[in-house]
């Protein structure tokens, strides 16, 4: 079984570097890249399976270094579920972006690079996903971060130039931030394995703990967008091409959020910032909602509720009970499945109406009721009404809140409530605005809408233009897997619960060290 | 562990550098920025390395007498991300000048275009409270923020 982990990173650099040999055979790259993303998918689903059945997590010493000294891919049930879902999220983007580029032609973006690209950033989302220690990680980040750099400025346009120099900017500054924190931890310690980490953090000085500390989280939390270090997603984000966009907002921010989990709950998880992550996460849910609200712009207005939904994430981490940490687990899952499918149906609205500005776009019930309903369900799942999982993530979160009780916890929840209420408000005034509002009815909802005229893309447009079936069986594929989110809540939930469970607890070295040789059996 | 002080002010002075030049709104500037910040960090994991010894080959010396190899890898890798990285920049710095004749990184329309809505209600407002209570210097204040109005629609 644990043949299978090196895998998950092998093939899709493979695949890359065959699509990019491939380059004018647009067919054969395309094949390569499904079946590419398909085998992981399997891979992914069968350690998912595997791994939760066993109680030991499966860890690969690549090239055959002992533990502490060489490197190690390390995947847990955090890891393995987090590699199944973003894997169905990568798969339905680039069915979606094949419907995109089948229509487009290659005169728009230059597909021939899009898939070698889009192949690295998978192989770097499961890299970071399976890195077993400190440096691996950031070397995961930097393959994602590198293949971002080429997507979002993906067809060169000035626009695009410029909302990637904002994003590689804050990036560069966020990987020399890592880096740092990494020679210094090594310096403190004498190891980048997060398991030995855990041991060794504990002994040092509680002021050396808080630098490290500091330094590291400062680092995650500019990938994962999180207040006051968030100002240049919802700038960046919008102008980068749907599927890019949406691949972005599922599966980035997430990947910054995924190595908070691992360095609250792993490497130091004797020292605690809990009570700053809490205010940071009040920060970032009720101010990204806020700039949600003030938007016109669907792809900006859902920038900011990505923004502000990392909010509850860092929320549901800094509460640090296993329970909160399950539900945190479970949040992710949802926010990564509705956030892509949400991006997604705003790319449909886009072809469709020529624009995202939802003062301009109307009428679009009458005319396209497919996204109508492609766009109605996650919203609704977003806002967190009930019965979606937004739902069952939101009250799962609240309660591991009320559970520890204090005067701070229930601000955040009311905030937290709050935020959810007017994530609905942002949503459906798009809603009302760009589906129900008549093609001829603009006067009264000029007057209403007159302080949000100047908002700003309000004027951006492209051209309409025919959506193939392929672009909506994607984005229906993904609402159907939202949807079994909620219908297959409880078997999912326990999951999470195990992996809360199991996070809090962390193994030793000499159980690290255990799996590491039953792997080398297996593999004899 | 010793460590060379002089290491640690020529790390100094390259992170203080780097963090200077990346500041600049020059393009290139931020790329030499991100260069200096580079080979700060990697100094900082040379220094961690801490004393230096032997080469670290097996059987070429007692193991206590050799230099720590784990932050050399590192290091390694990090300066082939670096250099990377650098290639990328400088393309993209180059198609930044092809589209306009600047390498400068221009503020965002959308900043600029919430920054004068904020003005402009921030005027609105004042002209409101203006009405409100009949001062004398109201005129004077009323006026000028209509003339913007009239002079930005």
């Amino acid at each position: 079984m644990t043949a299978l982990v090196p895998l998950l990173v092998t093939l899709p650099l493979l695949g890359a570097a065959i699509a990019l040999i491939a380059g004018r055979h647009r067919r054969f790259q395309v094949g390569v890249s499904v079946v590419t993303l398909v085998l992981t998918l399997v891979i992914a689903t069968v350690l998912l399976i595997a791994v939760d059945a066993s109680n030991l997590p499966f860890a690969v010493s690549v090239g055959g270094w002992p533990v502490p000294f060489g490197i190690v891919l390390y995947v847990d049930r955090l890891a393995a579920l987090l590699v199944m879902v973003s894997s169905v999220v990568l798969l339905a983007v680039l069915l979606f972006s094949i419907g995109q580029g089948a229509a487009d032609g290659d005169d728009d973006t230059p597909v021939s690079i899009f898939h070698p690209s889009y192949l690295i950033l998978a192989a770097g989302i499961f890299v970071a996903f399976t890195a077993g220690d400190l440096f691996n990680l950031y070397v995961g980040f930097e393959i994602l971060l590198v293949a971002s750099y080429v997507l979002i400025t993906l067809g060169n346009s000035e626009q695009r130039i410029r909302a990637g120099i904002t994003y590689i900017v804050v990036s560069l500054v966020s990987s020399i931030l890592f880096l740092s924190a990494i020679a210094m931890i090594y310096g403190a310690t004498g190891t980048v394995n997060m398991v030995q980490l855990a041991d060794r953090i504990a002994q040092l000085p509680q002021e050396t703990q808080y630098v490290l500390h500091v330094m590291l989280l400062l680092a995650f939390a500019i990938k994962a967008a999180i207040f006051p270090v968030s100002f240049w997603l919802p700038d960046s984000y919008p102008t980068a091409p749907a599927p890019v966009t949406a691949v972005f907002a599922g599966l980035l921010t997430k990947v910054g959020v995924y190595a908070i989990i691992r360095t609250e709950t792993q490497i130091f998880l004797e020292n605690d910032l809990n009570t700053i992550l809490l205010i940071a996460a009040l920060a970032t849910m009720v101010i990204g909602i806020l700039g949600a609200v003030a938007q016109a712009e669907l792809k900006r207005i859902l920038s900011f509720t990505l923004v502000s939904h990392v909010g509850y994430m860092v929320f549901g981490i800094a509460i640090a009970t296993p329970a909160s940490i399950g539900a945190t687990i479970y949040y992710m899952v949802h926010h990564i499945v509705v956030q892509t499918t949400l991006f997604l149906s705003v790319g449909l609205v886009e072809r469709r109406a020529g624009s995202t500005s939802i003062l301009k776009v109307k009428g679009l019930m009458r005319a396209a009721p497919v996204i109508a309903l492609l766009y109605f369900i996650p919203a609704v799942n977003l806002g967190g009404l009930p019965p979606f999982s937004g739902f069952i993530g939101k009250y799962a979160l609240f309660d591991a809140a009320a559970a520890v009780g204090t005067p701070l916890m229930m601000t955040l929840i009311v905030a937290g409530i709050a935020t959810s209420l007017l994530t609905l408000y942002a949503l459906m005034r798009a809603w009302n605005l760009s589906f129900w509002r008549e093609e001829d009815d603009s006067a009264e909802t000029e007057q209403r809408t007159a302080y949000l005229q100047s908002a700003p893309a309000a004027t951006t447009t492209t051209e309409r233009r025919a959506i193939p079936r392929i672009m909506t069986s994607a984005t229906a594929g993904m609402v159907a897997v939202s949807v079994a989110l909620t219908v297959f809540a409880g078997p999912l939930y326990e999951v999470c619960a195990r992996v809360g469970g199991a996070l809090l607890e962390p193994i030793t070295v000499v159980q690290l060290d255990e799996s590491v040789d039953l792997s080398g059996e297996v593999e004899q | 562990m010793n460590v060379s002080l002089v290491l640690i002010i020529i790390m100094a002075v390259l992170f203080a550098a780097g963090v200077y030049a990346m500041l600049e709104r020059s393009l290139t500037r931020v790329l030499i920025g991100f260069l200096l910040l580079g080979n700060a960090a990697n100094l900082l994991l040379l220094i961690v390395m801490g004393r230096p010894g032997l080469a670290p080959f097996y059987g070429d010396g007692e193991p206590a007498a050799m230099s720590d190899p784990l932050p050399q890898a590192l290091m390694l890798t990090a300066i082939v991300i670096t250099f990377a990285i650098s290639a990328f920049l400088l393309a993209l710095i180059y198609r930044s000048w092809q589209l306009g004749q600047a390498d400068t990184f221009d503020e965002d329309e959308v900043d600029l275009a919430i920054r004068e809505r904020g003005m402009r209600t921030d005027e609105e407002m004042d002209q409101e409270i203006e009405l409100e209570d009949d001062d004398a210097t109201s005129d004077f204040v009323a006026s000028d923020a209509e003339d913007d109005r009239t002079g930005s629609s």
